[in-house]
């Protein structure tokens, strides 16, 4: 570690890996529910149990862009944090937030749209939370280096705060509603979180493969570019069905398929990387995660949403399973991924050690990877079952679901395998392993 | 690979497009916002109560368990025509009383069946719910859901 005020990663990554077992525990109590309709049912609804699922996600991988912005950006800014007193202010403040939102959620203090569950003192929280850290990350990029990597990262992040205010536009009239909500979730996810997830990219694979800087600038450039020229527009595929026009059809289905392309230039890109590589960096799992994340979300986000980002196919499978088999597996190959790989790469550093405890972590990857793919093979057969049954045979919602039970159980066990992955991904991180002792790096 | 083009392009194309598409975007949103207040929605029938009966649609988290308009989260039907599910749009005040009966029935506590919980509503906010379902059931949506082939 180079740069002192790096270790302000180091609670946010603490942090981020609570929330994450808090969501994956949340999503294994929903597909028990889906099983065992009676657990837990009076003391904790499924829709609450949803909520927080959700919310967890969300809030846990903000944590982790937090952190892995604060150990990344002395590095390529080269120079330390403007203010690390504001860091731990701003750290506090969210974690505050984030644990008030579940607490609250458990006594059904909540708003009802999704993803914006959380009551409106704590959105302004949230906005007060990112002012802090924009100003805190725009400060040091004044004044230290302005790589490409820390300007698109920088850019990610002031356009995740702007996109965040349309959460506190809620009209009556729901046609509108919907249409500004999109403007928060599709932009995030779609838009401008894959400039921070290419950011992280890049900077990783500086770091592990030794590339020239010049070279992955100019692809970072390449990959955002096709993310926002598709992505941009491809908000229409959310806009066929919800009282907007007709034209959403043919911009939505044309921007959405195109919005493959960024992904597969990233696999093919970090591949080629990988392959030219002339350092031999001994965080081999860090590697594995990377390339890993360029994998699966091409799978998920690319090959899962273009399956149904057509519209004439669309109008069949919109607001079945086949919309969470895709949601699962792009979260987690684009974000979740990025994520762990960033808290992978890092955390050696943070805490003063040599890459530990690697086969563990490379085993983690592997159970988390497959549960993951399982599960989402799982909610996809479901989810085309349900849309033939119901959306073209016009069977009942409740007869159509007990058609597809069995999926529900192969959900269930691919949850299961996924959690435990996730509690051995973190035992790993946070311990020393036998053979490697801590050295002071 | 595509040594053709400089780290300079590249950034200018990234810009100069990502400007292009955000401003295409924003105005085909505009016009959208247009289409909405005057074509696929209905402003005049718009009243209090169905704003009311949104807040209760929020206040207890239904997009949660159910979806509308295809959006929400899979565990329970979709209610974006559950007013003509219930015939309201026949006799409103017998689709009215529907959803209170079907309401006030939940948990049903049956062994295996999944569990709506029980929202304790008030007479208004029945009512108020009711006209939330009866306005969106009119909202133009391009056919969705699609009619089943006969």
């Amino acid at each position: 570690m180079k740069y002192q005020t790096q270790r302000l990663a180091y609670p946010y990554f603490i942090a981020a890996m609570g929330l994450f077992l808090l969501q994956v525990i949340g999503g294994l109590i929903s597909g028990i529910i889906y099983v065992f309709p009676n657990f837990l049912s009076v003391i904790l609804p499924f829709n609450i149990i949803r909520m927080i699922h959700i919310n967890a996600l969300i809030v846990w991988l903000l944590m982790g862009f937090f952190g892995a912005t604060y150990y990344l950006l002395p590095e390529e800014t080269e120079t330390e944090i403007y203010s690390p007193k504001l860091a731990w202010i701003q750290f506090w403040l969210f974690l505050f937030a984030a644990v008030a939102a579940v607490v609250g959620y458990l006594f059904h203090i909540h708003e009802g749209r999704e993803f914006l569950e959380q009551p409106t003192w704590i959105k302004v929280v949230i906005v007060i939370v990112a002012l802090m850290f924009l100003y805190n990350i725009s400060m040091t990029m004044l004044r230290g280096k302005r790589t490409v990597i820390a300007m698109i990262l920088t850019m990610g992040l002031w356009g995740l705060a702007l996109f965040f205010l349309f959460a506190f536009y809620d009209p009556a009239n729901l046609a509108l509603d919907k249409l500004y909500w999109w403007y928060t979730i599709h932009l995030w996810v779609e838009g401008v979180w894959e400039l921070i997830l290419a950011a992280i990219l890049g900077f990783l694979l500086i770091k592990l493969t030794g590339i020239d800087r010049e070279v992955i600038e100019k692809w970072i450039y390449i990959i955002i570019g096709l993310t926002l020229f598709s992505g941009i527009l491809g908000t229409g595929h959310h806009y066929y069905w919800i009282g907007t026009p007709h034209y959403w059809q043919w911009i939505g289905s044309i921007f959405g398929a195109l919005e493959v392309f960024p992904f597969l230039a990233m696999v093919i890109f970090s591949f080629y990387v990988v392959k030219k590589s002339s350092r031999n960096h001994p965080n081999k799992a860090a590697l594995l995660w990377v390339l890993g994340c360029t994998v699966l979300s091409f799978f998920g986000a690319g090959i899962w949403g273009f399956m149904h980002t057509l519209a004439p196919i669309n109008y069949y499978t919109h607001g079945t399973q086949f919309t969470a088999a895709h949601a699962h597996l792009a979260f987690f190959g684009a974000y979740v991924m990025i994520n762990l790989a960033i808290i992978t790469y890092a955390m050696p550093h943070l805490r003063g050690q040599q890459p530990y405890n690697q086969t563990l972590n490379i085993w983690s990857f592997w159970i988390m990877t497959s549960g993951m793919v399982f599960m989402t093979f799982a909610l996809t057969a479901a989810g085309i079952l349900q849309t033939h049954l119901e959306r073209v045979l016009g069977m009942d919602y409740m007869d159509v679901q007990s058609q597809i039970a069995l999926f529900y159980w192969m959900r269930l066990g691919a949850g299961i395998v996924v959690v435990a992955a996730v509690f051995l991904f973190v035992y790993a991180i946070f311990s020393k392993g036998k053979g490697e002792q801590a050295t002071a790096a | 690979m595509s040594r053709g083009i400089t780290k300079t392009a590249a950034r200018n194309i990234f810009f100069g497009g990502t400007i292009f598409f955000f401003i295409v975007f924003v105005a085909l949103t505009a016009q959208s916002h247009w289409y909405i207040v005057h074509k696929s929605t209905d402003a005049k029938t718009l009243t209090a109560s169905v704003a009311r009966g949104k807040r209760v649609w929020e206040k207890n988290a239904c997009i949660d368990c159910h979806t509308i308009l295809g959006e929400g989260a899979y565990f329970a039907p979709e209610l974006g025509k559950v007013w003509i599910k219930f015939g309201g749009d026949q006799d409103p005040v017998a689709g009215r009383e529907a959803l209170k009966a079907w309401m006030d029935a939940m948990p049903t506590g049956i062994k295996g069946r999944r569990q709506m919980p029980q929202f304790h509503l008030t007479e208004q906010e029945y009512t108020d719910l009711a006209a939330f379902f009866a306005w969106v059931s009119t909202i133009d949506t391009q056919n969705w859901p699609p009619k089943p082939i006969e």
